[in-house]
């Protein structure tokens, strides 16, 4: 890539700068609180790079994110807004473990291999139900995938509250909503003796093949075509309806598969705490940040989700250490999204100041050749 | 039976409420050619500040003040990112959403820390039409905002319709260069309706913690703010049939309460689920009317050179 001048070549650290502009806001926050914010965010950086553990951890907290955040590369490229990542962690997590359960004694990676495929196609239905509304019905997609969202989490909540609660919970009365732990069997390999597992592995190969897909297949290439210009894409015979609907599929298969991984990686069972994030841990909405801040690049997605996952696993050391409720890190989150957005004006107004200024000097260089001649 | 029915039509009635004030705000804004999508995160800074001020101070006016001088701030803030800094707008909502939710849940754990209940706005019975046997009980005996948010579509309505300044937020709306030719400032009435519609969320999370429910806990509103911009489509953009929308919504909300309050034998969860399913099956059955949503609606405004 070649850059024209330094301006342009800053323009790729918004992102950063956004990130550090939030934790400036932040840091006045906690001020406000009346904590110091460098014993603050000490915490967190040792939460979230302390130890062997934490570290860990904090690939492990990225994990969904990166699911979720190419997920979301994939439906932005293609210009439609997917919300529902929370719905789709939980249909894809839901459906992983209803097969788990349904299945305890085939062996073991077969069930695994059967239940991850499982909970990548409900989360590609339920993204896909969403995006078919959209593209047949024009339903604004952010409004029906919030919606899915909340439609996911209270089907979640009677599931675990009934048919699928732990038998040993009803036994002893005590009625936690969560299912059995799942048989060892299907528990995702671990990488080295913490937390971390093989899920992690697999969500990086999905990025490398999200961009695989979206920059060297055809389908890839018309998904961000419709995104660039829907008119010119429809113009030149492409179905735009189908390739809508195609992008929310691979969209939400992508985040059922990264829900799935979550149950089979890390809790062995799931849980609801009543609300819509009680299990994701509001995965779907942070990993939209990681999305944005990763440019909306697979590649890009991948430190961007390692950040954030940085941030959400040393806030709750934060939260330990110096009472600072890491409801923090969901604020923050809003306003990189809000300066990422905000800053992307800025770049536009100078590609097109450049692109003026490189037309004037074409048309006068045109002129000198023709006076010359 | 009759007693049941008046019950719900009178908590239909209350809890079309916050609907109402956060919808219409929703429509000024979306005439004027601004998608908020942050309506949910604003309303929930804003039931949590009436709720703070209420609690320390017990004033319900000052309560309903500071919700709107929040509210506003936060539409300010909106306006600056989509209408100066030229954001997509979709993604801005969700930004202002994720950062509503974070900071709402952050003030309250840090404030507040458990959940509490204040004595909100009580019921203000109007003087002979109370007395109208059914009618009066179901509509003239609730409290303030109640009557406010009623109020709020025919005035809404009028200045859409009827003034000038009506007139020019739907112009900036369907066509921002032919308004900005005949000298309409469109960047400052795209500026007013969204601080508008940032201080009408700020008011429909008030009547939320200090008059309907009277407690503020993280993520009060549940959703509620994008059912509030569901409906704004659902309305066509016209106050009035908005109105039938949130009616629609609160019924269906009175009804699930009830059913919950009777322990009839329906799980819960799909009670409380049926909003949701309501607002996809609506927003389908209406995309195909021959409705246009404001021509310029999420786009922003540049001017030519």
């Amino acid at each position: 890539m070649k850059y024209r001048n330094i301006w342009e070549i800053s323009m790729n650290f918004i992102p950063i700068a956004a990130f550090f502009l939030a934790l400036l806001i932040g840091a006045i926050m906690i001020a406000i609180l009346g904590i110091s914010p460098l014993v603050a965010y000490q915490a967190l950086l040792k939460g979230a790079f302390g130890s062997m553990n934490a570290i860990a951890d904090t690939v492990v907290k990225a994990t969904p994110l990166l699911f979720v955040g190419l997920g979301i590369c994939i439906a932005f490229r293609a210009g439609v807004l997917n919300i529902g990542g929370e719905g789709q962690l939980v249909t894809g997590a839901l459906s992983a473990t209803i097969v788990c359960l349904a299945f305890p004694n085939l062996p073991g990676w077969i069930l695994i291999v059967i239940a991850l495929t499982v909970g990548l196609l409900c989360g590609a239905i339920w993204a896909g139900i969403a995006g078919f509304l959209k593209a047949y019905f024009n339903v604004n997609e952010i409004l029906s995938t919030i919606m899915l969202n909340y439609i996911a989490a209270y089907g979640m909540n009677y599931l675990l509250r009934g048919p699928i609660m732990d038998p040993l919970q009803i036994e002893l009365g005590s009625f936690i909503p969560q299912t059995a732990r799942l048989t060892q069997a299907v528990d995702l390999p671990r990488l080295i003796p913490t937390r971390l597992h093989f899920g992690t592995i697999v969500a990086v190969v999905f990025a490398i093949l999200v961009y695989i897909f979206l920059w060297r297949t055809t389908i890839g290439f018309r998904i961000r075509m419709i995104g660039q210009n829907i008119q010119a894409s429809r113009a030149s015979g492409i179905n735009v309806q189908k390739y809508m609907v195609l992008a929310f599929i691979f969209s939400g298969a992508l985040v059922g598969l990264g829900g799935a991984i979550e149950v089979l990686g890390v809790h062995h069972r799931i849980f609801t705490d009543g609300s819509v994030s009680g299990f994701t841990g509001s995965a779907g909405f942070n990993g939209i940040v990681a999305a944005l801040f990763g440019q909306l690049h697979p590649i890009g997605t991948i430190p961007a989700s390692l950040l954030l996952g940085a941030l959400l696993t040393g806030a709750n050391k934060m939260q330990r250490v110096v009472q600072i409720p890491s409801a923090l890190i969901g604020a923050l989150n809003g306003l990189i999204v809000l300066f990422v957005v905000g800053s992307e004006y800025l770049r536009r107004s100078q590609t097109r100041r450049m692109e003026r200024t490189a037309k004037v000097k074409n048309i006068s260089k045109n002129k000198n050749k023709m006076e010359s001649k | 039976m009759e007693a049941i029915i008046i019950g719900i039509a009178r908590s239909a009635i209350r809890l079309a409420t916050p609907y109402l004030y956060a919808s219409i705000g929703e429509t000024i804004g979306q005439l004027s050619g601004v998608l908020n999508l942050g309506v949910d995160g604003v309303m929930l800074m804003g039931a949590f500040s009436a709720f703070y001020t209420v609690l320390k101070t017990g004033n319900l006016i000052l309560g309903l003040l500071v919700a709107i001088v929040v509210g506003g701030i936060f539409g300010l803030l909106i306006a600056f990112i989509n209408v100066t800094l030229k954001a997509e707008q979709g993604i801005s909502g969700i930004g202002v959403y994720i950062f509503g939710l974070g900071l709402s849940s952050l003030l309250f754990r840090t404030m507040i820390g458990t959940v509490q209940a204040v004595s909100g706005f009580s019921p203000l019975s109007i003087p002979l039409l109370s007395n109208i046997p059914i009618v009066g009980e179901i509509f003239f005996r609730q409290n303030i905002l109640v009557y406010g948010a009623f109020a709020l579509v025919p005035i809404s309505w009028f200045i859409l319709n009827k003034t000038p300044l009506g007139l020019s937020i739907r112009a900036v709306g369907q066509h921002p260069e032919a308004a900005d030719s005949l000298g309409v400032n469109v960047v400052r009435i795209r500026y007013l309706t969204v601080i508008l519609g940032g201080m009408l969320s700020g008011i429909a999370g008030a009547s939320l913690s200090i008059a309907l429910l009277n407690v503020f806990q993280q993520n009060l509103t549940n959703g509620m703010g994008f059912i509030a911009v569901a409906l704004v489509y659902f309305g066509a953009w016209r106050p009035l049939s908005v109105l039938t929308g949130a009616l629609l919504f609160s019924t269906v909300n009175a009804i699930q309460i009830w059913v919950q309050v009777k322990g009839i034998n329906i799980p819960s969860d799909f009670t409380l689920m049926l909003p949701y399913i309501v607002t996809i099956v609506v927003l389908a059955a209406m995309a195909k009317r021959y409705v246009r949503p404001p021509k310029a609606l999420n786009k922003p405004f540049e001017r030519g050179e």
